[in-house]
């Protein structure tokens, strides 16, 4: 063990064990995990050469062996709870990359979700027992985040009862879905359904497209891979042209929507339920959002506790980078910002399962708000958890653009959790369209609940004039509780400003959508102060439940940096709104280089406490035992490089030489 | 042509070839420029279409073999050594080359060498009879130079050097060229000499033999493995054990050991200062700018070509470049792309300026220069990247995958943040240097210290309001008011700045411990004070644009977006002391907003003028023609996983179908 993360680990306030308790939920899911952890940890089917060192095809293969493997293991150990096939995901997947993944996560629950009984019967035995290999392809070359926009048809022919399934232009290629492009035999396509001469809006088919046995595309079936990506090496996305290329009638899931053998269309009941798999995989997405960022955050804290540099004073030894103000200003901000991630993205899991209960009991009445917030904390998260990655990439210094750091492939592995699931700056808006209903709503004199009940209390809605005293005259910047207060007069005001600026050009514009065109940058600022509002809410009433006092302690430290910087970083709207005062910013700011100092000697323990082993890190820079330099040469001697003494391409040096 | 981009470029404003002439620094040089990317792309050796589906190992050789015939065709065409010819050869193939290195190691012994060792050396390294690279950083060691440990012992008995890495964080570590490439290395070590250390001094170490290539004993050497990009340079380590090289390996213009191992110093090496920053001006220009060019390139042709949902039910779908969240995240970087042009040209310009007093002893110009090439790599760097990363995101699912460019573009500009100096420790260089200066000027009330501070720093004491007037919108389009903004809040946090300091200082801290409990507002002062000097040289650079007024005012648009982005992206430091009121900030807010749609017009212009060939950009997404889907179709289709067959279905898949079909 390296002996500066020795002396911190020994210096630290709290048990970090206690604090990993919290983070699963309890000390006994703690233990569960840990357990599934150890069977791959100990089971050699799951080593395999480090992926660094691959080519993508190399990588591919690693991927689909594991895939393989996995689905084994997975049976034989009884693995059947969706955290627990998590926890045993994240561990053998260094980054959740899996190419029979789709067929799991997508293929699978829509033929639950769409399929008629029949269906479910013919394929989700064959399915589940991968004898198909399925993916989902709804994205186009030319189209993405506009569902209706998609090119694919299904037109329907009577004579034969087959629907034909045609890619009428370069730009309604299927293009982007994972496993497409060498793995999968099926694919669930969704495509614009025609018959008896109309288009019926999109449908999904159940499409085979590799011959089983040989594997070889069908006739009237163009597939491959897309291509080098930033990340996602191991994974296949795929591409899929189809040309006149005819499945039975039985192919399209027909649970809702039907067309009759002679053609005729019949209507779905309700397709509401659909946003169900939208909702599920947005909230999912938040919490991948903290745990990507715990992960960076542990790798930058450890080796800045690890890595001596310069002097601070003349003389004497070179200092931990920790110990510089300037390292700490970079990092634990975002240490914050990491817990504060991971108590929303437990939240936005159990609002999930407590509201499909009540979907389940025919309550729609909180999925509109629910949806509202995944999207919107999806993209907040997602966008700031991006930037954080990288900052902790740089903090790293020179070391940080190796490969070796782990940290690159955390990074672009991450960074299409921006673009994926719902392009972040649409679903920002898609939260503002209920910010400004819930708006109109307060305004026509109806009280709204759940997290937009501060809406209730905008001074331009009060009926009684005698309650003046709205914005309240002092923040407490020590108390949690009166900065959550701050931060939902920011959300106030700009919910506020956004509709009113939206109404204006609605008047001056006389078009709704060219209005709202005009007004999304307001639009997006009053999404993003929400949720804002709601990270800082749910990180400070957690606090409170905490009952360890050492524990309650330094999550409460955490908890005032990430709402001080946050009103640092966006002091103007705090400013501008009068809810701070020019003093108290100044305040603001010394107070956050005060509770840099306190974190200080918590630092690696906080990051002890998110308790990834090494295999997950995937870094010689974040290793538990700090024993960076010895590794970091033995990882570089690795490198395909060094294969040989002399390289290959010595000739054209010989050649220079001999030739100028 | 696709008609969606015909259209854009149907009505021309200003002439889009005088604005690619401004760029070039003059017509002469972009007809030059031209000719030398027609010669180098007619060489099928030096194409990049294949980069994108090469491993690291394809991409290095890749990259010696293009150096080598570039170099053929110099000899052949008489492009001389660091000639114009050959710096747009290096941009028409993205600098995709090997041996970059190499000059450095020329240029330090050019620098650092005594006349005997130029002569000696100068002609060898000319020739390629030897290659060599630059050994400083170690692999526990960067910043912090008389922190490295590799040792250079002189034994009199032999007359020689005994270099040697002592422990394992003295392993050299991340130079280009070391790898797999070079046969010598410039290594610094600190020198030990009659018992006594002496400090770093530069030593020429044969690695590898010039017969087979082969390492030299006591010589342990490789490449540092798979980084984010660079895959083409062999960055590589370097292990000595006890090496012998003859004294005469020392570069001694500056230093001196005698045979009798007295060490003898010949004057202050404040060249040694100077070269790194001619090396942090040189990479503003030659590598960090045209990464964010061709990202703006990229991401606004494709925003034009890309259609996606309806501004209008009845209209068909929209141009993504005409959602104003479009604009406002291509935009500013766009505003940056241009801004950050004529700063580099400035900072060049500066520096060529100081070269020839530099030369002759004055270093007056010095500190100057070395603050302002110091923070402007820092900032310059950070925004380049934040700018190509925003310009990749723009562009949806597409921006992830490496054919649309973007990524590649992103994984090299992004070195740049903490190669050749951390930014972190450049801004704080900087703010040291505000510090100073603020100090001088405090100093001395009333006397000469005005007209002896320097320019970028003159406004410190420039009459400043205390209020903003601005009363309109419109009033945020004039240069002069933002430009007085900028200056006020700088010098608000340099007072600021000093003031925390010195509260320290006076409360007992000593020096040290103070400089680093306020490090964060330094810092913060630094930035400012950047963003301010960089609006000021973009403000003065369109004045000298009068002639052409077409092109000065779509350039003022760009300008002005610039200026308000930064304003209102750091309100609260306008709000803090009541220099903006709340409504001036919002009329600000009008300004910008309104900019949007004027830009948007000439949006395909100003990144045509950049003027970089479809060969050069090497993006599927960014083609000057707008054929986007069906060049990702059939570049993809050229992938190897789609071309070299599928051994994981033989060995994996197929088992897996058939073992669980069997069982079922």
């Amino acid at each position: 063990m390296n002996q500066d993360l020795q002396r911190e680990r020994a210096g630290a306030s709290f048990n970090p064990e206690l604090l990993t308790n919290v983070l699963d939920g309890s000390a006994e899911n703690t233990q569960r995990r840990r357990e599934i952890e150890n069977l791959i940890l100990k089971d050699p089917d799951f080593q395999h050469e480090n992926l660094n060192f691959l080519s993508r095809s190399q990588r591919y293969e690693v991927a689909v062996k594991k895939s393989a493997t996995m689905v084994e293991k997975m049976r034989k150990f009884g693995i059947a709870d969706p955290d627990e096939i998590m926890w045993f995901k994240k561990l053998h997947l260094v980054n959740f990359v899996e190419p029979v993944g789709l067929n799991y996560s997508m293929f699978i629950p829509t033929l639950l979700n769409q399929g008629t009984t029949a269906q479910q019967e013919k394929w989700l035995h064959s399915s589940q027992g991968l004898e198909i290999i399925g993916t989902y392809a709804q994205t186009e070359l030319g189209h993405g985040t506009h569902l209706r926009g998609l090119e694919t048809t299904a037109t329907y022919d009577p004579e034969t009862q087959e629907f034909i399934l045609n890619s009428p232009t370069v730009t309604s290629i299927k293009w982007w879905p994972g496993g497409l492009g060498k793995t999968s035999n099926h694919a669930i396509v969704l495509a614009q359904l025609i018959t008896q001469g109309k288009c019926y809006g999109l449908h999904a088919f159940i499409v085979p497209i590799r011959e089983l046995g040989t594997h070889k595309p069908l006739p009237g079936i163009t597939v491959g891979d897309i291509g080098p990506k930033f990340g996602y090496d191991e994974m296949d996305n795929g591409y899929l042209k189809m040309d006149n290329y005819r499945i039975p009638r039985e192919n399209m899931l027909m649970k809702y929507a039907q067309v009759k053998p002679d053609g005729t269309y019949v209507k779905p009941l309700n397709n509401k339920l659909t946003y169900g798999t939208m909702v599920f995989i947005r909230s999912f997405l938040v919490g991948e959002s903290a745990r990507c960022l715990s992960k960076a955050c542990t790798i930058a804290i450890r080796y800045s506790a690890v890595r001596h540099q310069s002097e601070i004073k003349p003389g004497e030894p070179e200092p931990q980078i920790l110990d510089y103000q300037t390292q700490q200003y970079k990092l634990f901000p975002l240490l914050a910002t990491a817990y504060a991630f991971q108590f929303v993205g437990a939240y936005m899991k159990e609002t999930y399962h407590r509201i499909n209960e009540d979907i389940g009991h025919g309550d729609l009445s909180e999925l509109p708000e629910l949806h509202a917030l995944t999207a919107g904390l999806k993209a907040f998260t997602s966008w700031t958890t991006n930037t954080a990655i990288e900052a902790c990439r740089m903090a790293c210094g020179g070391h940080g653009y190796s490969h070796c750091s782990g940290l690159p492939n955390i990074y672009v592995n991450f960074t299409p959790t921006c673009t994926f699931e719902g392009e972040n700056t649409v679903m920002m808006l898609q939260t503002a369209r209920f910010l400004m209903k819930s708006y109109d709503q307060v305004h026509s004199g109806k009280l709204v609940c759940g997290m937009v009940s501060y809406l209730n209390d905008l001074p331009s809605q009060r009926i009684q004039p005698q309650q003046v005293a709205v914005w309240p005259t002092v923040v407490d910047i020590n108390s949690p509780d009166s900065l959550t207060e701050a931060y939902k007069l920011r959300a106030a005001r700009l919910v506020e400003i956004a509709a009113k600026n939206l109404q204006a050009e609605v008047i001056h514009r006389n078009s709704k959508e060219v209005a709202w065109n005009l007004t999304s940058i307001d639009l997006v600022r009053a999404s993003e102060a929400h949720c804002h509002y709601v990270a800082v809410k749910l990180f400070t009433e957690k606090v409170l439940e905490i009952q360890e006092k050492s524990i309650q302690a330094v999550l409460r430290r955490l908890c005032l940096l990430y709402s001080l910087y946050g009103i640092s970083q966006n002091a103007g709207d705090f400013l501008q709104g009068s809810i701070i005062t020019e003093s108290q910013i100044t305040q603001v700011n010394e107070r956050i280089k005060a509770l840099l100092t306190a974190i200080r000697p918590d630092a690696v323990a906080l990051v002890d406490a998110f308790d990834f082993q090494d295999v997950t890190l995937g870094s010689v820079l974040g290793r538990y035992d700090g024993n960076v330099y010895e590794n970091l040469f033995e990882w570089a001697k690795k490198s395909p490089l060094n294969k040989t003494e002399v390289h290959e391409s010595y000739k054209y040096l010989k050649s220079l030489q001999s030739k100028l | 042509m696709h008609p969606d981009i015909d259209s854009e470029r149907h009505l021309q404003p200003f002439s889009v070839e005088e604005l690619t002439n401004i760029l070039d620094g003059g017509a002469q040089n972009t007809a030059l420029r031209r000719k030398v990317e027609s010669i180098i792309h007619s060489e099928p050796e030096l194409s990049l279409k294949d980069n994108y589906f090469m491993t690291q190992n394809e991409r290095y050789e890749a990259a010696i073999k293009k150096t080598f015939h570039i170099l053929m065709l110099a000899q052949r065409l008489g492009w001389s050594e660091g000639s114009r010819e050959l710096q747009y050869a290096s941009r028409s193939v993205s600098g995709d080359l090997g041996f970059g290195i190499h000059h450095i190691f020329q240029k330090t012994i050019r620098s650092l060498g005594s006349e005997e060792q130029i002569a000696k050396w100068d002609p060898l390294c000319s020739q390629f009879q030897i290659l060599g690279t630059y050994a400083q950083t170690e692999m526990g060691h960067g910043t912090n130079l008389q922190g490295l440990e590799t040792e250079a012992t002189y034994d009199v008995a032999t007359q020689e050097f005994v270099v040697h890495s002592p422990t394992m964080t003295a392993i050299k570590w991340w130079p280009g060229d070391l790898g797999r490439s070079a046969t010598h290395a410039l290594v610094q070590a600190q020198l030990i000499c009659s018992g006594a250390r002496q400090g770093m001094h530069a030593f020429i170490v044969p690695i590898r033999s010039l017969d087979d290539h082969s390492p030299l004993p006591g010589i342990t050497i490789g490449d540092i493995g798979p980084k984010m990009d660079f895959e083409h340079t062999d960055n590589g380590f370097l292990k000595l054990d006890h090496v012998r090289i003859p004294r005469e390996n020392m570069l001694n213009r500056f230093a001196q050991v005698l045979p009798d191992g007295a060490y003898v110093q010949l004057g202050v090496p404040k060249s040694n200062y100077f070269s790194m920053v001619v090396v942090r001006v040189d990479i503003l220009l030659g590598e960090v700018l045209p990464l964010l060019h061709k990202a703006c390139v990229i991401a606004v042709r494709y925003s034009v070509i890309r259609r996606q949902s309806h501004l209008r039910p009845s209209d068909p779908e929209a141009k993504i470049l005409d959602y104003q969240t479009q604009q406002q995240k291509l935009f500013p970087p766009l505003a940056m792309a241009y801004a950050f042009h004529f700063v580099a040209n400035y900072v060049l310009e500066f520096l060529h300026h100081s070269y020839s007093f530099i030369l002759d002893r004055d270093f007056t110009l010095l500190p100057e220069l070395h603050a302002l090439s110091a923070g402007l790599k820092a900032m310059l760097s950070d925004f380049c990247t934040q700018g190509v990363e925003q310009c990749r995101r723009a562009c949806g699912g597409h921006g992830y995958s490496k054919l649309s460019g973007l990524p590649s573009l992103l994984t090299r500009v992004t070195a740049s943040c903490t190669y050749e100096g951390e930014n972190t420790v450049l801004y704080l260089q900087t703010a040291r240097f505000l510090i100073k200066s603020y100090l001088n000027t405090q100093k001395s009330p009333g006397s000469a210290s005005k007209a002896s501070l320097p320019q970028s720093v003159a406004y410190l004491t420039a009459p400043d309001l205390a209020r903003c007037p601005a009363q309109m919108a419109a009033d945020f389009l004039h240069p002069e008011l933002y430009t007085t903004a900028w200056a006020h809040v700088a010098v608000r946090l340099i007072k600021d700045s000093v003031h925390h300091l010195e509260t320290l200082r006076q409360a007992g801290a000593d020096e040290y411990d103070a400089w680093n409990q306020t490090t964060v507002i330094h810092l913060q002062a630094a930035k400012v004070h950047l963003y301010y000097v960089t609006v000021k040289i973009f403000t003065e650079a369109l004045e000298k644009l009068e002639s052409q007024p077409a092109i000065q005012q779509v350039l003022k648009r760009l300008c002005d977006l610039y200026a308000l982005h930064g304003i209102l992206t750091n309100a609260g430091d306008f709000l803090h002391d009541g220099f903006l009121s709340g409504a001036q900030i919002d009329m600000a807010r009008k300004a910008y907003l309104d900019l949007l749609p004027l830009i948007r017009k000439d949006a395909i212009l100003l990144t045509d003028a950049f003027d970089f060939t479809d060969q050069c950009l090497n993006s599927a997404l960014g083609c000057y023609d707008g054929h986007v889907y069906e060049r990702l179709f059939q570049w993809a289709q050229k992938s190897p996983t789609n071309t070299e067959g599928n051994p994981a279905y033989e060995k994996y898949i197929r088992p897996l179908l058939q073992g669980q079909r069997a069982r079922l």
